[in-house]
């Protein structure tokens, strides 16, 4: 198989669906760039991690049924999400433990799924795309992509390459932001307080622009930032490594 | 102790307010992370260590009643008695029994969370019999009458200045008349009112940490040596430990041991082991004359073989709570039981029941921290989800948290019909916020608006633009 001939599903995300295409159009220039042959089936909603954390397995098994289907033909399934594809990679498994044919299915589909980053540079080998973008940039490790799906040096090493770009660490970059997606609902105060500190660190290294790989948490810290009155620029990852300066940063009018 | 997990979401909004709370909880968030960080680095084989703790751990749970039995059969052989009890009213009846067969008055107490969970002080203390904690953060909360926050650093949620106060108040009566601030002083303090007391006291009770198979050992680590001085001077010792606290030989609690510490505090070894192997025998210069182990389930040995057995395999090291960040925002009371933290959002509901206990696991952004650290690998985000789902197939909680999740899910499942009700929504989120970028109110969401803006959508779906031909934003 050619770098050429390599289909790629590209797991949009609910998030990136309704609030930011953006990323998804990022996702498919980066993806291109590759090598990719990309399609965006149409059958796709949701990972169903929404149900799947307020613990109702029966809906979260069905749009997992779904999402197989719909992806299960492509050589490789990529979401610009961690958690979105930690919950493909790891969680649609061990939803069928009581239908092994199901079972046996969802694992094939598993092996295909990769976090977008992750997959540009670790399967993709992507060349550089000689992007230029003038900042002073830190990144916020989302926890699924890190801890599921060891999502850490790959985004660092792409945006390495992005000339005029600088790079300074976040201390606690590894600590989760308080998003958890319903809890950020359910438990807004505890999930707010837990943001509040997520935007002082980033604040305090002096930096201008927030990236991450998974758009809940930069709507957090983004939502947070906004409420704080506080002007650090927020984006995806892939945004900057697809160089799509045009766009408004997550949050600002435009 | 008098449970108020219920009320997580108010206890929770009471500590956040706490300033002394929030004190001492980045001193937990940055103190004990960083330690444990350095002290698995320093050790190459840490990670294989947690393999094989969590192997042991798991070949105990498969031959549960093997062990204990062995266990027994050496305590006995070695002067001791073994008592299985097991619910918390018999524990607690098992010893004041013991108490009152050497008519005793007062027993002084090393740290023991068992303690804790049957809720011994209060019922020895309504039996006239008066407990003393000598664990000095043990200490410190019983003169404060809070239950613990902290399985490792009971009142790891008093400021110094806090524990200056308490030992003014209650310490006036030895003629202690002057506030110490020095935390030395305030150590010294404390000890040289507790020496007395362990003189004194008739029964010495600790916890145990591990329970050896092989030999009818009991094992405790502690760093202030109290635990010592209180097994070895009263003339009755007992130890009260829960079943899974078995390990099989010495070597496999030395493997564990190295772990532990670790895991903890970030020290190599706490600065003491020390091991009780029945009773005082001819030529010992101490030792207690009775040994006593007070064995409790309290519905542990119905975990195994289920989804929760492998929690039994926790050592109470209190790395999951060390860097947990919802631990490090409202601290250990507001879980409103024993067990805080991580740990204690998987386990409690099991003691507590889901309907008490349904916020616990579900107050958890599942980041997984808590099982990247857990020395004995236990996955506590899989278990929190457990209890989700018990909440959830059983109808506990806010019907219209329900009912929101399945409204959402019978158009997440129908792909088509998603899309028309999406591109309406977002149209509609869009219009609302008008140019400023974020929406700042929202009916249904006031737990995200209250505290932050909602960056709006950029106007249309990706999908719609996908299917109309867009390629790019």
């Amino acid at each position: 198989m050619t770098k050429q001939s390599v289909r790629v599903g590209l797991f949009v995300t609910c998030l990136v669906d309704l609030f930011r295409p953006s990323v998804g159009f990022a996702a498919v220039k980066l993806l291109e760039a590759a090598g990719c042959v990309v399609e965006v089936p149409a059958a796709q909603t949701c990972c169903g991690q929404p149900a799947y954390n307020s613990g109702d397995r029966a809906d979260t098994a069905a749009l997992a049924r779904n999402v197989i289907a719909a992806f299960e033909g492509f050589d490789h399934v990529v979401a610009p999400s961690g958690s979105c594809a930690g919950m493909l990679k790891h969680h649609y498994p061990r939803l069928f433990d009581d239908d092994p044919a199901m079972k046996a299915r969802a694992e094939r589909f598993a092996d295909k799924v990769h976090e977008l980053v992750s997959f540009l540079v670790d399967v993709m080998e992507m060349p550089d795309q000689g992007v230029r973008w003038e900042a002073t940039a830190t990144y916020h490790d989302s926890c699924s992509g890190l801890r599921e799906l060891k999502v850490r040096e790959q985004p660092r090493a792409l945006l390495g390459k992005v000339e005029g770009l600088t790079l300074t660490p976040l201390p606690g970059a590894e600590t989760c932001c308080g998003f958890g997606g319903t809890f950020a609902v359910k438990y807004g105060e505890v999930s707010t307080d837990m943001v509040s500190r997520k935007c002082d660190d980033v604040a305090a290294t002096g930096a201008d622009l927030l990236l991450a790989g998974d758009l809940g948490c930069l709507m957090n810290i983004a939502g947070r930032f906004r409420r704080e009155g506080k002007r650090v620029e927020c984006r995806h990852v892939a945004e900057v490594l697809a160089g799509l300066r045009d766009v408004p940063a997550i949050g600002e009018g435009g | 102790m008098q449970t108020t997990s219920h009320a997580f979401k108010d206890n929770a909004r009471k500590a956040m307010a706490d300033v002394d709370l929030r004190t001492a909880l980045k001193r937990v968030e940055t103190g004990f992370t960083t330690a444990r960080r350095k002290a698995a680095d320093r050790l190459p084989e840490f990670e294989d260590l947690r393999d094989a703790g969590r192997d042991i751990k798991n070949h105990v749970l498969e031959n549960l009643d093997f062990y204990l039995e062995r266990f027994e059969e050496r305590v006995i052989a070695q002067g001791g008695k073994v008592h299985w009890c097991s619910t918390p009213r018999e524990a607690r009846e098992t010893i004041l029994k013991l108490c009152r067969s050497v008519d005793a008055r007062t027993a002084t107490k090393g740290k023991s969370m068992i303690a804790e969970e049957i809720a011994l002080n209060p019922f020895l203390e309504a039996n006239g019999i008066e407990p003393i904690e000598t664990d000095l953060g043990e200490y410190i909360i019983q003169l404060a009458d809070e239950p613990p926050s902290h399985i490792i650093g009971p009142a790891v949620h008093k400021t110094k200045d806090q524990v200056s106060d308490l030992f003014l108040e209650h310490h006036w009566k030895y003629g202690r008349t002057e506030r110490q601030t020095d935390p030395q002083a305030l150590v010294n303090e404390a000890r040289e009112i507790l020496r007395q007391k362990y003189v004194d006291a008739d029964v010495g009770i600790t916890g145990a940490n591990f329970l050896v198979a092989e030999t009818g050992s009991t094992i405790i680590v502690t760093n202030e040596g109290n635990g010592d001085l209180t097994q070895m001077l009263p003339k009755m010792h007992i130890v009260i430990a829960s079943l899974e606290k078995i390990v099989p030989t010495l070597d496999d609690m030395a493997t564990i041991m190295r772990v532990l510490a670790r895991s903890a505090t970030g020290q190599e070894m706490s600065v003491y082991t020390t091991l009780s192997t029945g009773t005082r025998r001819e030529g010992d210069l101490d030792g207690p004359e009775e040994f006593h182990v007070v064995l409790l389930d309290n519905g542990r040995s119905e975990m195994v073989g289920t989804e929760l057995q492998e929690l039994l395999r926790c050592i109470r090291c209190g790395a999951c709570m060390n860097h947990c960040p919802v631990y490090h925002t409202v601290g250990g009371h507001a879980y409103g039981w024993v067990y805080p933290g991580p740990i204690g959002a998987a386990l409690d509901p099991h003691f507590l029941g889901i309907e008490e206990a349904r916020h616990l696991p579900s107050a958890s952004t599942f980041c997984g921290k808590c099982e990247e650290v857990c020395p004995m690998r236990i996955p506590l985000p899989r278990i929190m989800r457990y209890w989700r789902e018990q909440a959830f197939e059983r109808r506990v909680g806010p019907p219209l948290e329900r009912a929101g999740i399945r409204f959402w899910a019978f158009f997440a499942r129908r792909p088509a019909l998603y899309r028309l009700a999406t591109r309406l929504a977002i149209r509609v989120l869009r219009r609302l916020a008008g140019r400023r970028g974020v929406l700042t109110a929202l009916p249904f969401a006031g737990g995200w608006t209250d505290g932050r803006d909602l960056p709006a959508p950029e106007g249309r779906t990706f999908q719609e633009l996908w299917k109309s031909g867009r390629r790019s934003p």
